[in-house]
């Protein structure tokens, strides 16, 4: 039986879908039968992060409607054994995601497989409802920056009300703070906001924080998930927070400022 | 590839990558869109003609596609039952082994 872990935010741009992907990559690396589906109706993105788009055939809303079988759909990493990708419509309108559909959808899942890891939309209409209303867990994704934190504390009251388990009166969604695109430089500068700061206001257990790291875009470009790369600390960073989401106790890494050597400086390069 | 792209290739890093990647599926989805979705479609109306003939379980219908800067592939594969599933369909049908028993 499958746990089902909504990705979320409420502010795009956070790394919500590179947070999906390197989530569900770790887990499968971890042995964990995954599947990753993109609730993003209309603008269609997983596929690219983790490098299938070519490999699209059918989509989340072609199996809701019944014009095809979910296994048909469902993408196979080719890295990845056992990762699989439900990649969203690019098409259709957004009416079309319902919540008996999904349920159908997710039910079929939940004996295949050990996680369903959700992509969610930005924003908190249809889509983002719909990715979180099934969820037994949440990784709300936020930068140390202002807008991006109220918008993760409109998103915890949404799970805390708006989610079946919450509807039922069952175990509340354990909701986790995934802070992503941390610089620990300018945070000792007292630029940015520190984890610490976050935590307090947010009041959620810290799931990981992902350094802000050149791997990531790297990644996205090529189509892998960063956890893939293994020089990367945004990499790392990832799988320590995927043991975490399996329920091992995982020390959090010391967040020092990355040292720049000479020439990495004169380059105008880091790690 | 001349020695040329591969230095410039070099260079470029991942970004090259990226770029390639949008240029081909930016192609096909710039066309896709003024389609209506096929797909569905013609999966329908092609197993409706292979059921005319023969057993199809729907479970056992895969259909690929890769999309290329050349060519694109439509791969679909239909498992159809073997021997021993036919051979059991027909019980009950006296068959040339149990004819020689009796």
């Amino acid at each position: 039986m499958a746990r089902i872990i909504v990705v979320t935010s409420g502010k795009g741009g956070v790394g919500k879908t590179t947070s999906t992907a390197a989530i569900g990559a770790g887990l499968a690396m971890s042995g964990k039968k995954t599947v990753v589906i993109d609730f993003d109706v209309g603008l269609r993105n997983l596929d690219m992060i983790l490098g299938c788009e070519r490999r699209v055939v059918f989509d989340f809303i072609n199996v809701i409607h019944g014009e095809a079988k979910l296994h048909q759909a469902l993408v196979k990493d080719k890295r990845l054994e056992n990762l699989a990708v439900l990649p969203t419509s690019q098409t259709r309108d957004k009416d079309a995601l319902t919540r008996d559909g999904v349920e159908k959808v997710l039910d079929q899942l939940r004996d295949e497989y050990d996680y369903i890891v959700c992509d969610s939309p930005a924003g908190i209409e249809r889509g983002a409802h719909m990715a979180m209303y099934y969820a037994d867990d949440a990784v709300v994704v936020s930068n140390p920056e202002v807008s991006s934190v109220r918008d993760s504390d409109r998103i915890l009251g949404l799970l805390s009300s708006k989610t079946r388990r919450a509807e039922r009166g069952e175990e509340p969604v354990k909701a986790q703070l995934l802070l992503a695109r941390y610089d620990p430089a300018r945070v000792e500068k007292g630029e940015m906001l520190k984890v610490d700061d976050v935590l307090e206001i947010l009041a959620i257990p810290l799931l990981g924080v992902i350094p802000e790291s050149q791997s990531v875009l790297k990644a996205s470009n090529l189509g892998m998930p960063v956890v893939l790369d293994e020089s990367s600390n945004a990499g790392k960073a990832y799988l320590d927070a995927v043991k975490r989401l399996m329920g091992e106790q995982i020390e959090h890494r010391v967040l020092a400022p990355e040292r720049r050597s000479f020439f990495q400086r004169l380059l105008g390069r880091t790690a | 590839m001349n020695l040329l792209n591969l230095f410039r290739r070099s260079r470029e890093g991942s970004a090259g990558a990226a770029k390639e990647r949008l240029q081909i599926l930016l192609a096909h989805e710039r066309v896709d869109s003024e389609a209506p979705e096929y797909l569905p479609m013609l999966q329908k109306e092609l197993i409706a003609v292979i059921e005319k003939y023969l057993d199809v379980d729907d479970e056992k219908v895969e259909v690929r596609l890769e999309r290329g800067r050349e060519l694109s592939t439509l791969e679909v594969n239909i498992e159809l039952p073997g021997a021993e599933k036919l051979q059991g369909r027909a019980r009950g049908r006296p068959t040339a082994g149990t004819l020689l028993q009796a």
